[in-house]
């Protein structure tokens, strides 16, 4: 039995003008937190839903991306007959040698252009990506200097949608198709014909990268263990899923950067919710000598303003959320330095960052409101009362 | 045959001001007994407010022994004084102290939050407080829609909620015109005779002071014998 709630609640609507302030410092801090978290976690989705489970990545030695990793056909002969790989309905080993470059395209945002990945791949690539469906237009024709595009890459570049041309390497480039790829990054890259890229690309011999799957889970590691140990190929061989995992890093400087503004954001809006309940406490001094006399105690007047102060925040935090909830689900597209190219991926302000905003909030509310609660509790019966 | 309800022997209080130490009250030995109605008056500054404070143990003595409702208030910790302070001593207060945000029924309602009532045993205390002090078309008002001599029955009704034994008041008709604070004294007078509370109150106003069964007066922070008022006090 303790201090109504109704009082802090009353006495929060009374000072209307100050609370809304104070709660909408808050909300701020809490938005820009949020939206980090969502981008975060949107980046993080969009990589994990990536990786297939049982596929590994085979590159050249050192090489810490496609980009740069180079193979040969050579080695590619060797490593799809290596036990442990998984084989298709034709009894085909599931092993696709791929080529990854970079080109520039120009959007309206970024007239300037950015870096796309692009990906010259075989049947038997697109046959591993079975999470990827054509949604619109057709998938390219091996042998035709054509393309089909993530939808992500679709959305953004004007140039790159249905019956575009694209120009890279030796000319130009039609866009046949769009590529739906549900979250993942395939959404970012563009595909098209390995032999055709290697070509124009004069690559025939430098290609970057090996997709293998394996049979099982324990075939995986008994694979990347006898791949790694192959002299002839002497690779770098790991999980897909580990590889996309590196590339996450990607957001780290983007995080950081968030991060430190919210943490700013968070100390200038925890003084400013200290700075109304100190004015609170103060306004209210013969309110709190009158609760004493009532027979209320130190610990009853401290929780009290300290319920109010985390009401406060809590307005704060839920207000942030509405603030960014309409941010859900909105792409947007980070660079990746590991990969020079631009993952496009969404926001996701799910239930559980929302929760993580609240309780910075409330986390807010309880360090500002603590000091001047304590002030409130320490307070003489008669001091208290002789403040008007 | 009387009991004594409030008992203190050689009550002192002295604040420190700046280098100087003041002495607000100087050796009190003050008897109440059971169902009086005490007036207490002097100048301003004589010691009057300290004394109602330390009776209710809003402040602690300097010096000396005070012994209210049995009760030894030198011994007690603070979160002891507060509980018993809920129990058993009614305060009213000159500037009537509502909390703004609460209703006359929540106002009233309040002390009882830290009693062991149920809301519906709270709401109906509260309720019958406030008809008995002849507010009870005015549940829902808030301070501010009441007037003062209203308030300060509200206030009276807070004190009384509780059933305490002692009810005690500095200066309630301070601030009131004199029509309401006619109202206020009745109310106290009744509070006295009909429901045997023990008052003391602290008034500057002699009409006021009529209303109770007992006058004592102070000077310069002492409390002068029964009887006995400050020597210009008649030329004031
Ligand atoms: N907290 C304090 N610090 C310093 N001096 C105080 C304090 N409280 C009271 N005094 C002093 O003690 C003396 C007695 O004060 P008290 O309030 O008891 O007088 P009073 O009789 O109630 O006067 P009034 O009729 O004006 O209310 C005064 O001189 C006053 O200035
Ligand atoms: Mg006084």
């Amino acid at each position: 039995m303790a201090i109504p709630l109704s009082y802090n609640l009353r006495n929060l609507a009374a000072r209307k003008t100050t609370t809304i302030m104070t709660a909408l410092g808050i909300a701020l801090t809490v938005a820009v937190l949020l939206s980090i978290s969502a981008l975060a976690e949107g980046l993080r989705t969009s990589l994990e839903t990536s990786g297939h489970p049982l596929h590994l990545l085979v590159m050249r030695t050192g090489a810490s991306a496609e980009l740069v990793s180079a193979v040969t056909q050579e080695q590619y002969g060797v490593v799809k007959t290596k036990p442990g790989i998984a084989k298709d309905a034709s009894g085909n080993p599931m092993a696709s040698l791929e080529l990854v470059t970079v080109i520039v395209l120009e959007s309206p945002e970024n007239p300037g252009g950015i870096n796309v990945t692009v990906r010259g791949l075989t049947i038997a690539g697109l046959k591993m990506r079975e999470g990827a469906r054509i949604s619109e237009g057709r998938m390219f024709t091996p042998g035709r200097r054509e393309v089909v595009v993530g939808k992500g890459i679709a959305a953004k570049y004007p140039m790159a949608r249905i019956g575009g041309k694209l120009q890279f390497g030796r000319g130009d480039w039609e866009v046949v198709g769009v590529l739906d790829a549900g979250r993942s990054v395939a959404n970012s890259e563009i595909f098209c014909d390995l032999a055709q890229i290697a070509s124009d690309q004069n690559r025939e011999n430098g290609l970057s990268s090996i997709l293998v799957r394996a049979e099982n889970e324990v075939s995986m590691q008994a694979l990347i263990d006898d791949l790694k140990a192959d002299r002839r190929l002497k690779p770098e061989a790991l999980s897909e899923k580990a590889y996309l995992a590196q590339q996450t890093q990607s957001a780290a400087p983007v995080r950081a950067v968030g991060m430190f503004v919210s943490v700013i954001m968070a100390v200038g809006s925890c003084f400013a919710a200290m700075n109304t309940m100190y004015a609170a406490v103060a306004r209210r001094s013969a309110e709190i000598g009158t609760l004493r006399v009532l027979g209320f105690s130190r610990t009853g007047i401290l929780a009290s303003f300290l319920i109010e102060s985390l009401l406060l925040s809590l307005i704060g935090g839920l207000l942030g959320c509405l603030l960014v909830l309409p941010l859900n689900n909105v792409g947007t597209a980070i660079g990746s330095i590991t990969t020079f190219s631009e993952i496009t991926f969404q926001f996701a302000v799910t239930p559980r960052i929302m929760a993580v905003g609240v309780a910075f909030a409330l986390v807010l509310g309880a360090v500002g409101g603590v000091f001047p609660a304590w002030s409130a509790a320490r307070k003489q019966i008669l001091t208290a009362l002789r403040q008007v | 045959m009387s009991e004594p309800i409030i008992q203190t022997r050689g009550l002192s209080k002295e604040f420190a001001r700046d280098q100087f130490k003041v002495v607000a009250l100087n050796g009190a030995d003050l008897t109440v007994d059971k169902g009086e109605f005490v007036a207490l008056m002097g100048p301003s500054g004589s010691g009057k407010s300290t004394l109602l404070h330390l009776i209710a143990a809003m402040d602690r003595p300097t010096s000396g022994d005070i012994n209210v409702l049995g009760q030894n208030l030198r011994g007690l910790s603070e979160s002891a004084i507060a509980k018993w302070r809920n129990a058993h001593i009614g305060f009213v207060f000159q500037s009537f102290n509502l909390l703004p945000v609460l209703t006359a029924l929540e106002n009233v309602e309040l002390p009882l939050k830290l009693t062991k009532l149920s809301k519906s045993q709270r709401i109906e205390h509260a309720r019958r407080a406030l008809e008995l002090v002849g507010l009870a078309d005015r549940l829902d008002h808030t301070p501010r829609q009441l007037s003062g001599g209203q308030e300060q029955r509200v206030a009276i009704a807070r004190a009384i909620v509780t059933d305490p034994d002692l009810l005690l008041a500095d200066e309630p008709t301070g601030n009131l015109d004199a029509v309401s604070a006619r109202e206020v004294l009745t109310l106290l007078g009744r509070l006295n005779r009909e429901f045997g509370k023990t008052v003391v109150m602290v008034t500057h106003d002699p009409h006021a002071a009529r209303a109770a069964s007992k006058i004592r007066y102070l000077d310069k922070g002492a409390l002068l014998p029964e009887g006995q008022q400050p020597e210009d006090w008649e030329v004031r």
